[in-house]
């Protein structure tokens, strides 16, 4: 497995660790915020804490929606972690609002979580409903380490291939044809998240062929 | 639902733990990231290292410590002890650490918590108090500063609930009375905290063996901090765990 990813850089502080994890499984990682280097990726993973609408004004601001939507439609796969996730929408309530990426249809709203602490931060169980390349080998459920307060609610519900349960049940893996989104942080998950981000490094492979 | 954390902590002077277990065959049981190591192995579900140096020589130490345990470790892990800047909070974020935890220099200036949250976000600011309960027939705690050396007037349940809407992300509380006591957490000092805030508690100082541990789950805490009870090697993550499981508290499962 040689697969090249790139990290797209667009400031946010979590970037190195996601770079460790995917070099520890075996992909070739580059953290970049050149459209030349995203064009010539075999795949990328758009990671992220903090706030959507600052997150999204960067984005812009770098030319990067272009970039990444140029990459999904020459068909590279690309895995959004935590806020890279939900950046992947349409758009988030967030601190006012702001507009999405757009790549896959519906919103992010506010985790209502009645009587649990929040933000959500911890281990929680994920349930996979229907079979992924990008859960293979992780059981009918795994436990990964989530943190945040929002959570996608995807248009399509046969878009959703994991749920986790915080008070209330939400989607936290989604796929849709070349676009995958995780709400925990697979490079924070142990063996768990080793497995998975090997997963998305061997379909990267595959498209790459 | 949600797993309650089993969290242990190391405490490093320049660079090198001088508090930690000492796993049978390590190495280097002075070597952090190699500690850190073996935790995730043992199922330790985060990683705090509380920087006892805490100079200002020793910034960049404490960096490369965080790089390094990036490298090589895949839980979370927090840096806390010297945090007093935005600029310190970004080397070790920067460096791959995922959260900071601030503790006398917010007491100094609660501001600091404001701008952390706002620069990045509250998931990285873990505020710790050290709380010591009032002598003289007076109620509550009191936060103290400087490792516990002075005494502040704050009242630990309005610092809390005040840490909280600056934007911390969780809190971190150590009982000075129990630290080191090995006979429990402080319970009234984790349900009062805890029913006093919203974000997530981290219940630190007294554990001596499992059963406190699952005591303070129950009193409201969502992760334990654990030092001495794995230290000095009595108990395993594992053994932990077990017991947790077997007295019905979620924790996540040690394979798979």
């Amino acid at each position: 497995m040689s697969a090249q990813i790139c990290i797209v850089d667009y400031g946010v502080g979590n970037r190195r660790s996601v770079e460790k994890a995917i070099h520890k499984v075996g992909g070739k990682p580059v953290i970049s915020s050149e459209p030349d280097v995203m064009a010539a990726a075999d795949g990328l993973v758009l990671p992220g804490v903090g706030a959507f609408p600052s997150a999204m004004e960067r984005i812009e601001a770098l030319g990067l929606d272009d970039a990444i939507a140029s990459a999904v439609r020459r068909g590279a796969p690309i895995l959004g972690t935590c806020l890279g996730m939900q950046l992947l929408f349409d758009r988030s309530t967030e601190h006012g609002g702001a507009r999405g990426l757009g790549l896959i249809k519906g919103e992010v709203v506010a985790l209502d979580a009645p009587g649990a602490k929040l933000p959500h931060i911890g281990w929680s169980e994920v349930e996979w409903s229907g079979n992924s390349e990008l859960t293979s080998g992780l059981g009918e459920s795994a436990s990964f380490y989530h943190v945040h307060s929002y959570v996608t609610v995807p248009a399509d519900p046969a878009a959703v291939i994991g749920w986790s349960d915080y008070g209330t049940r939400f989607a936290s893996v989604v796929e849709q044809s070349n676009i995958y989104g995780v709400q925990f942080h697979p490079e924070k998950s142990s063996a768990n998240g080793l497995r998975m981000l090997a997963n998305f490094c061997a379909i990267c492979d595959e498209a790459a062929r | 639902m949600q797993m309650k954390r089993v969290i242990p902590c190391l405490d490093v002077d320049a660079g090198r733990v001088v508090k930690g277990t000492n796993f049978v065959d390590i190495r280097d049981a002075g070597d952090p990231v190699e500690l850190a190591a073996r935790y995730e192995l043992a199922g330790a579900d985060e990683l705090v290292f509380l920087d006892i140096t805490a100079t200002h020589e020793d910034r960049g130490t404490v960096a490369a410590l965080a790089r390094r345990t990036a490298d090589d470790v895949f839980i979370p892990f927090t840096i806390g002890g010297g945090i007093r800047s935005l600029e310190d909070a970004q080397a070790v974020l920067d460096a791959g650490a995922d959260k900071v935890s601030v503790n006398s220099a917010a007491l100094a200036r609660p501001e600091l918590i404001r701008e952390l949250a706002a620069q990045f976000g509250s998931q990285c600011v873990v505020v710790a108090i050290d709380a010591r309960r009032n002598t003289a027939g007076a109620a509550g705690w009191e936060a103290f500063s400087g490792g516990g050396r002075h005494a502040t007037g704050r009242d630990v349940l309005q610092w809390a609930t005040e840490v909280e809407k600056l934007g911390a992300g969780e809190l971190l509380l150590t009982s000075m009375d129990r630290d080191g006591t090995k006979d429990g957490y402080d319970l009234e000092l984790l349900a009062a905290v805890s029913s006093g805030t919203r974000i997530p508690l981290i219940a630190s100082g007294g554990a001596g063996e499992p059963r406190h541990l699952a005591e303070a789950l129950e009193a409201g805490a969502d992760a334990v901090l654990c030092a001495s009870i794995f230290h000095f090697g009595a108990y395993t993550v594992g053994d932990v765990k077990q017991y947790l499981t077997d007295r019905g508290i979620l924790v996540r499962p040690l394979s798979a």
